[in-house]
């Protein structure tokens, strides 16, 4: 097995604490704990997980636009937190972001053109006519016509917006690409063409992606490895196919039988809450306990480390009673 | 509303709005203020090649003339001197002297505004604290202090206006880089690779530039309010020279005797600040985006209906809760006629729910609000078909009747229920006031009532729920509350428009099998409204497909998600990953929707479709029935081949 291009160790994200002018503790937030993965060079690891999982905030870690208050993440090997503050520009050669909202990550006010040579000029340092040579590539690269360069953003629709956007996390031929959430703002039809693109570029580029999603068709559908995310901890990780034939916890069941699939009707247990914890005062045991079906008092009481439930090969849930399903059929 | 979505191939038109002058000028007000002010502008510039009389020559011997007297059209004052010429002159100082001490304090204070905002943290409070301290004083006070440091004279008094000004600036450039500065497009250019320096003044400095200039243009006319001030107050112009505000201060000490020297300027301040002021309001008012998004229209109550007459009324369907025949909506923007509706048959029965599905720009979400007449005039307008609501003819409805209906008989449940619950009242306040709005209870029956409903919908100690302010719950049980709202009074139609859109999925699955259990609970009708088959195949019981404002396919669910007719809905059900079936490649629609402004003859989705023939391009495709209860907008419907789903 190659060696992981990105090793996160018992990663941790706190938002507030600190003290006020007079000493009092301010509430703090912990958006993501002791998260712990890898990811491997050519693969698509997925993130999943619902708003306020910390998905969001593990993706802007990995690109270095946030840095962890705790633990480390390494980049082939190196301190990801440090080359970021160092020189900030050679890691954006490597890792790229793809935003959600297509539109809003455009700078209104600039052509296409302009949006696309920022990279090559301050990420590459490529000459006038090196420039003109790559633009053309890229856009060819997504699939849109040479003379859309010199519009506005406005003038797009959402998913020729986000191919602008892939196009600009591509210009520095970066290695790995973090993907949040690139789909979710755009039309069904259109959704289909991006996923079908970025399945292209990754064979094409031999690039890498972490793919963070709400939507667990679209992450079933690009990931070679998904880990769930609940709450800022990783709930379950494992390979694809494993996790969605025969999930380990508790919460990545619940999510499998919401999800809304065309001819089956939604079967959810009736009591079921929805809420989150207290994220200010956050349960001491696991924090799926009050929402989950087989939860004891050793859940209330004790964190279930990440893998006390085993599945085959490098599959692993925090569960301590996982699920007993004998396996899903699809659909 | 994003109903225009340009082809693919068609160069993309430029939104057909009036641009910004013409806005500008349209607004009355406005255009008089730039009238006036161009007038003053340009009569102030070529005062030196006027044939005006010295401004500060005295001639003791025709001191105090009146206005109109020979030689001299506006009098002379106190010292004789022309006033026509002085405040020509003055004018000239006075306008110098505000846009000088506009332009100094903009840069400064957008400078601190922009690096505050941006850096944020203990910058921000330490420069913003600073601005806070030169705020404290009054700003009067503060310029007479400067100008008494730095002594008498105009230029001193422009140094203390523009230093009085920049608190004003930085506030404002603060706020809206704040907003700017965590927008996506700035994380995106920093992995683009600009230095922050760089972002500041080359992404976030475009963006601001607007409300700059709308701030200039609403302070030029106060700074020179202000220099006239001290120059009245004499720490401005110094004598002889003439400026508004000292020929003001002049003219108070021969008031009674020549009231004329006082007047004169008084009235050139007063037109000038005026014609400023209006000017800049109009500036503003393009400016601002939330105001150019059409909030100066003032949409009317109900969306406005047309239909032509002598059109044959279609007939009424006796046994359907809606029976909507031949809507059409259309928008009017500029000079294009955006079709959003054009031709939509709905009928929906007792408990039935009936679910619309097509993508954004369909004209799904513009057929659910014209029911209630929720489409805002302008630009909207309904200009044909017939909407009945159990044999009621909602479009020639009074006002008050819509009134009544709307969240009685029939009620909306939206996406995003922050946005329609009012963040300053409880949640039990909310539903009191629903009930109340169309019920003659009291205070203590209403609450029981609300108690009531929100235990109908399911929401766990709905006692003290009632005094919970909507940012106290989460999302889903903000969405309960608005649904509990619309089934208040008794709704026979329940009108959802994307109601889980904004839910995580497992909050998704509860309030789709809320809604289900409700409408067989309360007998009501639902009107669906989403993208997603998964959601429609958990709750409703027929489908109508949507593509480019009409209904392209309607059947029962299953039939329809098992057996598509027309090859859009194939084509849209193949696009979306299925869970469990990781391995199928995408069936991607090739290409856009059309524009709703500028619809193909013949079939709309035919440019995309993989069978579309000669026939399909050539004339306007019908509604045709299928089987029992089905029918397809199309000329080689897919009936019997079944996909690969």
């Amino acid at each position: 097995m190659t060696a992981p291009l990105i090793e996160m160790d018992n990663v941790e994200r706190v938002f507030g604490g600190g003290r006020t002018l007079f000493g009092r503790q301010l509430p703090a937030v912990h958006a993501v704990q002791q998260v712990s993965l890898g990811v491997r060079p050519g693969e698509t690891l997925g993130v999943v997980g619902e708003s306020g999982c910390g998905k969001s905030t593990l993706a802007r870690m990995v690109a270095g636009l946030d840095r962890p208050t705790g633990g480390v993440i390494r980049f082939k090997g190196e301190d990801l937190a440090a080359a970021a503050k160092n020189d900030f520009n050679a890691l954006a050669r490597q890792i790229q972001y793809v935003f959600q909202d297509p539109v809003s990550s455009l700078n209104p006010r600039k052509t296409i053109r302009a949006i696309l040579e920022a990279p090559l000029i301050h990420l590459l340092g490529l000459k006038r006519a090196a420039r003109r040579e790559r633009l053309a590539e890229l856009m060819d690269a997504v699939n849109l016509r040479a003379e859309f360069l010199d519009r506005y953003p406005h003038e797009f629709s959402g998913g020729q917006a986000q191919r602008i956007g892939i196009a600009r996390a591509l210009a520095a031929s970066p290695e790995l690409i973090v993907l949040d959430e690139p789909v979710s703002a755009l039309d069904v039809s259109v959704q289909a063409q991006v996923l079908n693109l970025l399945d292209d570029l990754k064979d094409r580029y031999g690039l890498t992606y972490v793919f963070i999603s709400h939507d667990l068709s679209v992450v079933e559908s690009v990931s070679d490895r998904v880990a769930v995310m609940y709450f800022g901890r990783i709930a379950e990780i494992g390979p694809a196919m494993e996790i969605f034939a025969r999930p380990l916890h508790h919460y990545t069941s619940l999510l499998l039988d919401s999800a809304p699939v065309p001819g089956k009707a939604v079967a959810v247990p009736e009591g079921e809450s929805g809420e989150l914890p207290d994220p200010y005062n956050p349960p001491p045991g696991c924090a799926f306990a009050a929402r989950c079906p087989a939860a004891d008092d050793t859940c209330r009481k004790e964190r279930p480390p990440i893998d006390v439930a085993r599945g085959t090969r490098d599959h692993f849930a925090a569960c301590f009673h996982p699920p007993q399903s004998a396996g899903r059929d699809g659909g | 509303m994003s109903a225009v979505t340009e082809p693919a191939a068609a160069p993309p038109k430029r939104a057909d709005r009036p641009d910004s002058i013409r806005l500008l000028l349209n607004n009355k007000m406005a255009a008089g203020g730039f009238i006036i002010l161009v007038l003053m502008v340009l009569v102030a510039l070529i005062a030196p090649l006027l044939p005006l009389a010295d401004p500060n020559a005295t001639a003791p011997a025709n001191r105090l003339l009146r206005p109109m007297s020979e030689g001299h059209l506006l009098g002379t004052d106190a010292l004789g001197r022309d006033i026509l010429s002085r405040i020509i002159w003055g004018l000239r100082v006075s306008l110098a002297v505000g846009i000088s001490a506009t332009l100094i304090s903009a840069f400064f204070g957008s400078l601190i505004g922009l690096t505050a905002g941006y850096v944020g943290g203990r910058t921000d409070t330490i420069m913003m604290r600073g601005i806070d301290m030169v705020m404290a004083f009054p700003y009067i006070l503060l310029a007479l202090a400067i100008v008494a440091v730095l002594g008498p004279g105009l230029i001193n008094a422009l140094y203390a206006i523009a230093i009085v000004n920049i608190p004003f600036f930085a506030r404002n450039i603060r706020g809206v880089t704040l907003g700017l500065s965590r927008r996506e497009f700035v994380d995106s250019a920093r992995m683009s690779g600009k230095s922050h320096t760089r972002i500041l003044f080359t992404e976030i400095l475009p963006n601001v530039m607007p409300v700059i200039v709308i701030t200039m243009s609403t302070t030029v006319g106060w700074m020179i309010l202000e220099t006239a001030g001290l120059s009245f107050l004499g720490l401005g112009a110094q004598p002889p020279q003439a400026d508004l505000g000292s020929m003001l201060g002049d003219g108070r000490r021969v008031l009674f005797n020549a009231p004329h020297v006082a007047i004169v300027p008084g009235i050139v301040i007063f037109l000038l600040v005026m014609s400023i002021n209006l000017f800049g309001d109009g500036v503003r008012d393009v400016l601002d985006p939330r105001l150019k998004s059409g909030a100066l229209t003032r949409p009317v109550a109900r969306t406005a209906v047309e239909r032509p007459p002598g059109e044959p009324m279609p007939a009424a369907d006796d046994n359907a809760v809606l029976d909507v025949k031949g809507l059409k909506t259309e928008f009017h923007l500029g000079r294009t006629v955006h079709k959003a509706v054009g031709g939509v048959d709905l009928k929906l029965g007792q408990t039935e729910c009936l679910g619309i599905v097509g993508e954004s720009g369909s004209g799904k979400s513009v057929t659910a609000m014209s029911i209630m007449g929720l489409v805002p005039t302008p630009p909207g307008r309904i200009t044909g078909g017939a909407i009945r609501l159990k044999g009621e003819d909602l479009l020639a409805a009074s006002d008050a009747r819509i009134r009544q209906l709307r969240g009685g008989a029939v009620s909306h449940v939206f996406q995003d229920p922050l946005a329609t619950l009012h963040p300053l009242f409880t949640v039990g306040h909310q539903i009191m006031e629903a009930v109340r709005t169309h019920q003659p209870v009291g205070h203590a029956e209403a609450r029981k009532k609300a108690r009531d409903l929100l235990e109908l919908v399911r929401i766990p100690n709905p006692e003290q729920r009632l005094d919970s302010y909507p940012h106290e719950l989460s999302g889903g049980m903000r969405q309960r509350v608005s649904i509990a709202m619309a089934l208040a009074n008794d709704a026979e139609l329940l009108i959802a428009d994307e109601p889980t859109t904004a839910l995580d999925v497992t909050v998704q699955a509860q309030i789709l099998v809320l809604m289900n259990k409700l409408r067989h609970e309360k007998q009501a009708s639902i009107l669906f409204i989403t993208h997603d088959f998964g959601v429609v195949s958990a709750l409703c019981d027929r489908i109508a497909v949507m593509y480019a404002g009409r209904i392209v396919e309607t059947g029962p669910t299953e039939q329809i998600l098992a057996d598509p007719a027309h090859p859009y809905t194939r084509k849209l059900i193949d696009c979306v990953p299925v869970l469990g079936e990781p391995e199928r490649r995408l069936d991607a629609i090739q290409g856009l929707p059309p524009s709703v402004a500028d619809l193909p003859s013949g079939c709309a989705f035919a440019p995309r479709c993989p069978r579309a023939q000669e026939p399909c391009l050539a004339g306007d495709v019908a509604l045709e029935p299928i089987a029992e209860g089905r029918a397809a907008r199309c000329l080689f419907p897919l009936a019997g081949e079944r996909g690969n789903a």
